[in-house]
């Protein structure tokens, strides 16, 4: 049966793995936007310059502090994370009010300011940097070779995926933080900073994107447009899952980057466009998204 | 979203204001070819009709298509396509790119008007880029060369558009804007527009009024589309050429750009707008070009936390007159 | 950093020379246009203003009575930004000759305007085989490198040391798509075979899919149909996924010095790709390199700068053999008559349809153990001779050439 389609199983087990990690991405990225619009209910355009800042706050430890690839992954979440805090109080807090569309106008200019500025001084054709010592190499795997540091980054993101939908879902902070969302003035009465946990969470949800960023660093060009063609392919998957859900962002995120994968195999040309194509069809057939809960 | 509120003037000062306006843009717009370099004025007024274009849906139906550059580019492709290969007449060419946005804008409303806001937004931007990297791969519009040498022709087999010194060009462009102008001032005050504004006001209500707020909404998006096409296809053949940036992203951000430091939901807020980046895009290009992005940026953050109403907004605000 | 620079003209001392020459404005006003701020900032940008500079000063312009004045802007790769600024370059500036203009896209724009306005256009940076083929006019002159030298170059020659079974990774779009099809007819018609090819969206990130299809077909040579971002992606994983130490060559079709440095000699060691200049190659040269690295923030010169260096010298000859700039027709007839002679490029021609003519090289990228500077990476493995380098003039389809 393989054959008829004129590839071979090893080789399509292959693509589907690589197709599972580029899913890794757009499953992180979208766990972000996520985790942000349900609690602030505002798109953080801002989301593909933030995880451009973790490439380049990991390439910037390395560089100047001789911080390597562990450090970084730890850091740079925190320090870009403190970032969007700064964002948060200086610029989204007086937007609650208005109309949501206003948040979105901010993160959009906030993206140009940023991609702009780091336009203006790394330019050029990427920066280097290169994989962990402890991850180069791979392994044949038989039907195809597997660099290690692209299984890591497999098992990584599933890892932080569930993590942070398990905290969400399934303890106490969780729990306020979805009370919030649905009545923040009933969850203030009982006494909790609803202002601090939005900030956090806001926080929280850059800190996701940058460390995506720090993991991209390694295999694709540390340069300062990784992340404005990358968001809105983001938006697409976003669109596709529905926000409703954190469980749903994640399944939809590996789920297209193994479609993605498929679609490179047998109709390369068309795999950057593949998923908006899905997006239509799903909005044709149901628009509140696979796991949306509003119509 | 917020926007000049309506002065409580009786209705006939309140066209007045709008009139005056209009005189003194037509005026202005009439002698400034003597005064500043041509192409800059055309590129300015293709801009200006694109971003009333985008402000028929922003500022009186209350969509925000992030992805408006769709039908811009597009229709600049078709209109240079049939100029070029076809050798139409410019003012078919115009035509034709025109019909190319309006059926881009009845296929990409039909899809985005399912879903409100923030979701409408990143649809119209996900589709935008769609058609962006079809753009890029289809044979047609020659991908990243664009489509180079678009002749001008002769309008109506007459008048030679190539003159040197621009001035039948310009002309012909300020017409078209005029007159685009005049119809879309039209549109807004008719009974169509009041219920396009009512289902911004409050969706709802108006549909509990008995009105098919999704077939109005969808005609307000393809008479958008419509209006950029005008735009696009124009701007094909003042500067000849078709190219990527006019169907990619930060064109849709520019078009944004425009109508919010304008003023959205303003007569003549995209107009300025419009004249107001290109003077600041063209004056920093040659200088620092490399910084046009992060001044964009800039500006769109100042809008939205401080002058939410515009340039044109703030003024028609403090002077209590409708612009 | 400033995109636009302001030469002040050398004035004259003794006012005799001066006076003979009809120079427009009285001033030979030169204008710099390349990506300033982007992918090709290295390649070109600030640099090629720097190499045009030295040109004029190597040349002697202010000896010779010459006021020469020298303008950058950035294009930012847009065609409709490359195109204003030259329109208001001509109209309001009165600069005489568009000099780099990487990007074929706005190069192929700026070569109507500068037709239209019969002013001179010497191209450096772009690499569209059709400047001298079907776009061709006779105010223009390409003059480092385009895609059929590159496809010949890199093509023929892997194919004669063994190289003869060809798998393409190709960027989806016409320049991609192009420089597959010359790559791919040169191997075809040496004696080698194309085993397949996998067609990428324009741009893209990840390869690994395309790697993964390219090791799959076991050809000895993977050609990267693909430029900028997307070459350094690909050169990037395929080392992550051991292509090369799994036997398999990597051939870049364009593939420049910057791109290698931004790559690192650990990742691109062994890369094949086909250059017109290279700084290592003799004392001229590495003089040159010295001088413009100490004014470029020690970033050494690539081909395109050396181009720009050589067209404008040529330039200033033909100009002061006229002793006029304004007609961009008899200019370059000038240019086309005399032959090149330059410290850098040497001895060469200008041909027809405005193609300069010089030897293309081979180069293969060293191993880390095998380099001993920052800037010591490419080992030559063959020179193209000038006569087998581009294409031949019958088979270009430019209009200029029907001559009896």
């Amino acid at each position: 049966m393989f054959e008829l389609l004129g590839i071979t199983p090893q080789a399509l087990f292959g693509q589907l793995l690589i197709g599972l990690i580029n899913g890794s991405f757009y499953a992180l990225l979208s766990l972000g936007l996520a985790v942000i619009f349900g609690m602030l209910n505002i798109i953080n355009f801002t989301h593909g310059a933030q995880y451009m800042l973790g490439a380049f706050t990991a390439f910037f430890l390395l560089e100047y502090a001789g911080l390597g690839y562990w450090w970084a992954l730890a850091l740079a979440p925190v320090l870009v994370g403190i970032t969007g805090v700064i964002i948060e109080r200086l610029f989204l807090q007086w937007l609650y009010k208005l109309d949501h569309l206003y948040g979105l106008l901010l993160t959009f200019g906030l993206a140009l300011i940023i991609e702009g500025t780091f336009r203006n001084f790394f330019g050029s054709s990427g920066l280097p940097y290169s994989v962990p010592p402890e991850l180069q190499g791979g392994r044949n795997l038989g039907f195809m070779f597997l660099p290690n540091y692209r299984g890591w980054v497999v098992l990584f993101s599933l890892a932080v995926c569930l993590a942070t939908w398990f905290v969400i879902e399934r303890t106490r902070l969780g729990a306020y933080l979805r009370a919030a969302t649905e009545n923040p003035t009933l969850v203030r009465a009982f006494g909790i900073n609803v202002p601090r946990m939005i900030t956090l969470t806001y926080g929280f949800g850059v800190a996701l994107a940058a460390l995506a960023g720090v993991m991209a660093a390694p295999i694709y060009s540390v340069s300062p447009q990784m992340g404005s063609g990358l968001i809105i392919v983001v938006f697409a998957v976003v669109v596709i899952g529905g926000m409703g859900s954190i469980m749903g962002a994640i399944v939809t995120g590996f789920g297209l980057g193994l479609i993605e994968g498929l679609t490179k195999v047998f109709f390369p040309e068309a795999s950057n466009t593949v998923i908006f194509i899905i997006m239509a069809i799903v909005l044709l057939i149901r628009p509140a998204g696979l796991f949306g809960r509003t119509a | 979203m917020q926007r000049a509120a309506e002065p409580a003037a009786a209705a006939g000062l309140r066209s007045h204001s709008e009139m005056i306006a209009f005189a003194a843009m037509a005026a202005v717009l009439a002698i400034a070819p003597f005064l500043a370099y041509p192409i800059f004025l055309m590129k300015a007024l293709c801009f200006a009709l694109f971003a009333c274009a985008f402000n028929l849906l922003i500022g009186y139906v209350g969509l925000l298509s992030f992805g408006h550059a769709l039908f811009f580019g597009w229709a600049a492709y078709v209109s240079a396509h049939a100029a070029k290969v076809w050798g139409l007449p410019p003012e078919l060419a115009i035509l034709t790119g025109t019909a190319a946005g309006a059926a881009l804008g009845a296929i990409v409303g039909a899809l985005a008007i399912r879903r409100q806001g923030i979701y409408f937004a990143m649809i119209t931007l996900a589709l935008a880029q769609m058609m962006f990297f079809f753009a890029v791969q289809a044979p047609f519009t020659h991908g990243e060369d664009g489509i180079q040498a678009v002749p001008r022709g002769k309008l109506l087999g007459l008048i030679d558009l190539a003159d040197p010194t621009n001035l039948t060009m310009y002309a012909t462009v300020l017409v078209i804007f005029l007159v685009c102008f005049l119809l879309i001032y039209r549109i807004i005050n008719s009974p169509f527009g009041e219920v396009l504004k009512a289902i911004r006001e409050n969706e709802s209500r108006a549909v509990s009024l008995g009105y098919k707020t999704e077939r109005y909404k969808l005609v307000a998006f393809v008479l958008s589309a419509t209006f950029a096409g005008v735009a696009g296809a124009t701007k094909a053949l003042v500067f000849q050429l078709a190219s990527l940036t006019d169907v990619d992203w930060p064109t849709s951000g520019e078009v944004i750009l425009m109508t919010l430091v304008g003023g959205l939901g303003t007569l003549f807020g995209p107009v300025a707008g419009a004249f107001f980046v290109i003077s600041l895009e063209t004056y920093l290009t040659t200088r620092i070009g490399q910084w046009v992005l992060v001044v964009q940026g800039l500006i769109f953050v100042l809008c939205v936390m401080v002058l939410r109403q515009g340039i044109v907004g703030e003024i028609a605000r403090v002077l209590r007159i409708k612009l | 950093m400033k995109s636009l620079l302001s030469l002040i003209a050398l004035v004259t001392a003794l006012g005799c020379a001066s006076a003979q020459a009809q120079y427009t404005d009285g001033i030979i006003k030169i204008g710099v246009m390349n990506d300033m701020s982007g992918t090709y900032k290295d390649l070109s940008g600030q640099g090629s203003v720097i190499a045009a500079r030295m040109a004029v000063e190597d040349f002697g312009a202010a000896a010779k009575g010459m006021k020469v004045e020298i303008v950058g802007a950035d294009h930012q790769n847009k065609p409709d930004v490359g195109s204003n600024v030259v329109r208001t370059w001509i109209d309001t500036d009165k600069v005489d000759v568009i000099v780099d203009v990487p990007t074929s896209s706005v190069a192929l724009a700026v070569n109507e305007i500068v037709r239209d306005k019969n002013k001179v256009f010497l191209v450096s940076g772009a690499a569209a085989s059709d400047l001298t083929g079907p776009q061709c006019t006779p105010n223009t002159i390409h003059w480092t490198y385009d895609t059929w030298a590159l496809a010949n170059g890199t093509g023929k020659a892997i194919v004669k040391t063994g190289g003869d079974t060809w798998f393409f990774i190709t960027a989806n779009y016409a320049f991609g798509l192009a420089l597959e099809r010359d790559t791919a007819a040169v191997v075809v018609k040496n004696g080698g075979k194309v085993l397949g090819q996998v067609r990428h969206p324009f741009p893209a990130t990840d390869f690994s899919s395309f790697l993964l299809q390219a090791q799959a077909s076991k050809a000895k040579v993977i050609g990267l149909a693909n430029a900028g971002a997307d070459t350094i992606n690909s050169i990037k994983q395929a080392s992550e996924f051991g292509i090369v130490q799994g036997g398999q060559s990597l051939a870049g079709l364009l593939v420049f010095i910057t791109d290698v440095k931004s790559l690192g000699l650990q990742i691109a060691q062994g890369l094949i790709l086909t250059e017109a200049w290279y700084w290592d190659m003799n004392d001229a040269n590495r003089e040159f390199a010295k001088k413009f690295s100490e004014q470029n923030s020690g970033i050494y010169p690539s081909m395109v700068h050396a181009g720009v260096y050589s067209a404008v010298t040529h330039y200033l000859k033909a100009v002061d053999a006229l002793k006029s700039d304004g007609d961009g027709k008899a200019v370059v007839a000038k240019m086309k008559e005399m032959p090149t002679n330059d410290k850098l490029f040497g001895q060469g021609t200008v041909r027809a349809d405005g193609r300069k003519i010089h030897p293309m090289y081979l180069f293969e990228v060293k191993k880390p153990s095998e380099s001993k500077g920052p800037w010591d990476m490419y080992k030559l493995r063959a020179t193209i001779p000038a006569d087998e380098a581009f294409r031949p003039l019958s088979e270009g389809g430019c209009p200029l050439v029907n001559k009896s």
